[in-house]
Formats: structure tokens, sequence, C-alpha cells
């Protein structure tokens, strides 16, 4: 169902009905009212979602997930930021960037249930709920895809810099080359989002630099927060099969083969802000297994249960 | 007779009201079949952007006024906007409204360069004309934005991004 013909999206409620509000009134019969906020919309409305020829549609699905997710879960706890930032602006900064990664993460999740719609979570028949928040908020932990880099929890500002230079780094590389893909959706998708993460890495290679040669304290805390995060970041780099399948089938990128490129623009970064690398082995996988896999730390469980709450309390709600 | 691309080049963006569609470059294609049916492509600025649904809500709710019964919008995700898309009258309604408007976007070619300095741009204070203005962050209200400040008449601005 690739394009919709629009309906009312909602009708004005009755005053007389005992769930009616007092605004009900005010609002008369004209349903453009609710033009905002009350209906879905596919946001791949009238886009060719057909898989390209001789390309497996469950392969296409999950290297789409593996992509969503990343942006999904990182975009989440960019917006725990929201009203605790250090100011106004890096509030709204953080903000603006979680919002291009949800923006992403949505039109993947949308991009995986065209392509293979049996990744799609059942809900109870007539649920309004469209594919990709059904993916969003009614999978378990273990069915997430994302590199468990992206789901700890968020440290301090210093953290969340640090975080957001390295995987807009390494996400820009990947979705660089992935505009050439052979499925039009990932190419058109990837094509947006590098103009989106160039603005996120120098947003956060700046705020590096600075903090790097601020005060002693801005750099003790940017340093331990680099420290933190290097035994996790490999895995945003490492070849999971899926993505060895969807490069090979034409349609992804083996992040291994951005690996060079994403260290030249990090040791740039480094070398300017005067700090060494971290000198820490990865964060092994359990059995093998990594994010990629759907193994990952219990910090995921704990936040989806806050994200996906409201959600999976009322499967037919009408937002 | 007005067209229905008349009709629906007449809608307002719902984040910036002094720009139709149409001078943002966001109204792509407005097509009439034979059947009367109307079908319009849209395009996001970002792929976040949380305005899709009510453009085109009104798109719909427009084009119905003027009589057309059937409406279909459609998405249209390639290629992706760019801000060389807002028309000449988008951006000198842009600026008569105190929103400076964007400059040329960059063009890409090769490996997207890290910009560690902040972005340079000829910018100017859309109410006194001012060239000394600063950044105040490259993310503003909404995602096509940047915050500036004129260091002359002090008075704070946002800035159409280039992309």
């Amino acid at each position: 169902m690739n394009e919709f013909h629009q309906t009312p999206s909602h009708s004005a409620p009755d005053p007389s009905h005992e769930d009616g509000s007092v605004y009900d009134g005010l609002l008369g019969t004209d349903s453009s009212q609710w033009a905002f906020g009350t209906d879905f919309e596919d946001p791949l409305a009238g886009v060719d979602t057909t898989v390209p020829d001789g390309v497996d549609h469950r392969m296409l699905a999950a290297y789409c997930l593996a992509l969503a997710d990343d942006a999904l879960v990182f975009s989440h706890r960019l917006s725990e930021w929201c009203s605790n930032a250090p100011d106004l602006e890096e509030d709204i900064a953080l903000a603006n960037i979680a919002l291009d990664l949800l923006g992403q993460a949505r039109l993947l999740l949308a991009r995986a249930a065209a392509a293979d719609p049996d990744v799609v979570p059942v809900l109870p028949e007539g649920s309004p709920v469209p594919a990709e928040d059904a993916l969003a908020f009614f999978r378990e932990a273990d069915e997430f895809r994302n590199v468990r880099f992206v789901e700890v929890p968020n440290g301090d500002f210093a953290h969340t810099v640090a975080r957001v230079l390295l995987f807009a780094t390494a996400r820009l590389a990947v979705l660089d080359r992935l505009t050439g893909s052979r499925d039009a959706v990932l190419a058109a998708v990837a094509a947006k989002g590098v103009k989106e993460l160039t603005y996120h890495r120098d947003y956060a290679g700046r705020w590096f630099l600075t903090l790097a040669r601020g005060t002693e304290e801005s750099r003790r805390r940017l340093v331990a927060a680099l420290d933190q995060l290097w035994p996790l970041y490999p895995e945003m780099l490492a070849t999971h099969p899926v993505e060895a399948a969807a490069a090979e089938a034409g349609v992804g990128v083996d992040p291994a083969t951005v690996a060079a490129e994403t260290d030249v623009v990090l040791e740039q970064v480094l070398a300017m802000s005067g700090v060494d690398r971290p000198q820490r082995a990865s964060l092994a996988g359990v059995d093998g297994r990594t994010g990629r896999d759907g193994l990952h730390t219990e910090a995921l469980s704990r936040m989806l249960a806050e994200m996906q709450v409201v959600a999976r309390a009322h499967p037919m709600g009408q937002w | 007779m007005t067209t229905a691309y008349a009709v629906a080049a007449t809608v307002t963006d719902p984040e910036m009201p002094m720009l139709t569609l149409e001078d943002l470059g966001v109204l792509r294609d407005v097509r009439e079949d034979a059947d009367g049916s109307v079908d319009v492509a849209i395009t996001p600025t970002y792929s976040g952007c949380p305005a899709m649904a009510t453009m085109r809500d009104d798109l719909v709710h427009r084009l119905r006024d003027a009589g057309y019964a059937d409406v279909r919008v459609r998405v249209e995700l390639s290629p992706a906007w760019s801000s060389d898309w807002i028309t000449d009258r988008g951006r000198a309604a842009l600026a008569e409204h105190g929103i400076s408007p964007p400059g040329a976007a960059p063009i890409a070619s090769g490996p997207v360069a890290l910009n560690l300095l902040p972005t340079r741009r000829a910018v100017a204070c859309p109410r006194c004309r001012s060239t000394a203005v600063e950044l105040t962050s490259e993310f503003g209200p909404t995602a096509c934005k940047a915050l500036y400040r004129c260091t002359d008449c002090l008075e704070p601005f946002e800035h159409v991004k280039e992309i």
C-alpha cells in the first residue's frame, strides 16, 4: 500500500459524549482543525518500494532494521537531553539532531516493513498503528538490531559530544556510500541523511575541540568520556553477515570498508584537540553475538520500557 | 479556470507561513488526471520534518475547497531537497519577515570534508542590513534554520541553512 487517499483524519468530537472535552464545541465540524497529530501518514506514500531484482527481501529488511535501529535508539538517548542540556542552544541542537535521526529511522523502518511485512509485530486486528510504529514500539530488546554503542546510558555533556562525534563520523561515511545503493529508497534516504549528518559531525567536532582545549575540568571529562565509549566503538565498523550480504547484493554498505576513511576524520579531531586515542580493547560479544544479533546491554531494555510504555498500553490508540 | 497547480501553489508552509510550498521548493509536481483526480508530490526538507502531515492535509483541504474531490499526496524522496530550490520570491519573503535567506548550497564532491571552524556565510542582518553578525547556534527552532545575532543592532535572527 504505497499511496493513500486522504479522508478526513478525525471527526470533530461530540460534546454531548462523556469523552468530549470543553473545547469540543469550539471546533465545529471542520475536520481540518485536526490536520496535525491525529492521523498517521505513510512516510513512503507513493514511493516505489519494489525490491530490486535478485535481492532477497528478507535480507534487505534486516539490513534496513540495523540502520534504522541505530538511528532510533540514539535519537531517543539524545532526546533525553531535552530541558537538561548545559544551555538553551545545546538543548535545541541536541533535539534537532535527535529529530533528524528519528526521521531517518522512520523512513528506514517503513522501508523494512515494505520489503518484508513479516518483520512487523502483529497487533490486534483493527489496530491503527502503522508498520514503522509497530516496529519501534512493539519489538522486544532482543529484536532490536542496533549496535550497543548507541544504547548505553547518557553520561555528562562531554560523553554525548564524544558519542555524537564517533556515531556521526561512522554513519556519515556509511550513508555517503549508500547513496549508490541499488535500492532507490535506501539511496534517497542516504542522500538526505548525508546532508544532516554533516551538520551533526561538525557540531560534535567543534564541541570536542572546545572541551579538549577548554578548562582542565572540561578536558578531564572529555578524555574520560572517550575512554568509556572506546570499547563500544569498533562494533559500529565491524562487518555483520547481514551487512556483508547487503553489500554483496549492491544494496548496502559493509561498514568495515569505511573504517579507514572514518579513522582519518577522527584523527583530524584528535590531533587538533591534542587528545590521545584510548588504549582499550573492544567490548566482546557473547558467544560471538553483538548488538546486530539482538544481544544487548541491560540499558536497552530499560530505555525501551520507557520509550514504549504508552504505545504498548494503547495498541488500538489513535494519536 | 484555475488549475490544480495554481491552487496547490497557494498553500503556505506551516512553520514559515510567509512562504508558499512552491516558494520553499517542497511542491514538486501537481498532475490532473483525465478523471479529475489530482496527484500532488511533495518532498521533505529534512528527514524528520514534522510538518509533512500538515502540508499534506493543507494541500488536500485547499484543493477540495477548489472543487477537486479526489486528491492524492505522495512523498518524493529523490532528489533530496536543497535550499537552492527556494525561489527568488521566497527569499525576498523570508528577508522581509526577518529571516535571513540561505546562500548557495555546498556542492558535493568526494568524501564530505570535516569543518571544525564556525561555518562561514555571507549573512546580513535582515533588520538593519549590517554584516556584523555572529553565529549563536547551527541549530535553530526548526531543523532548517540556524541562529544568529547582529552585533550592530543586537537583534537575534534566524538564518535558513544551506543544504
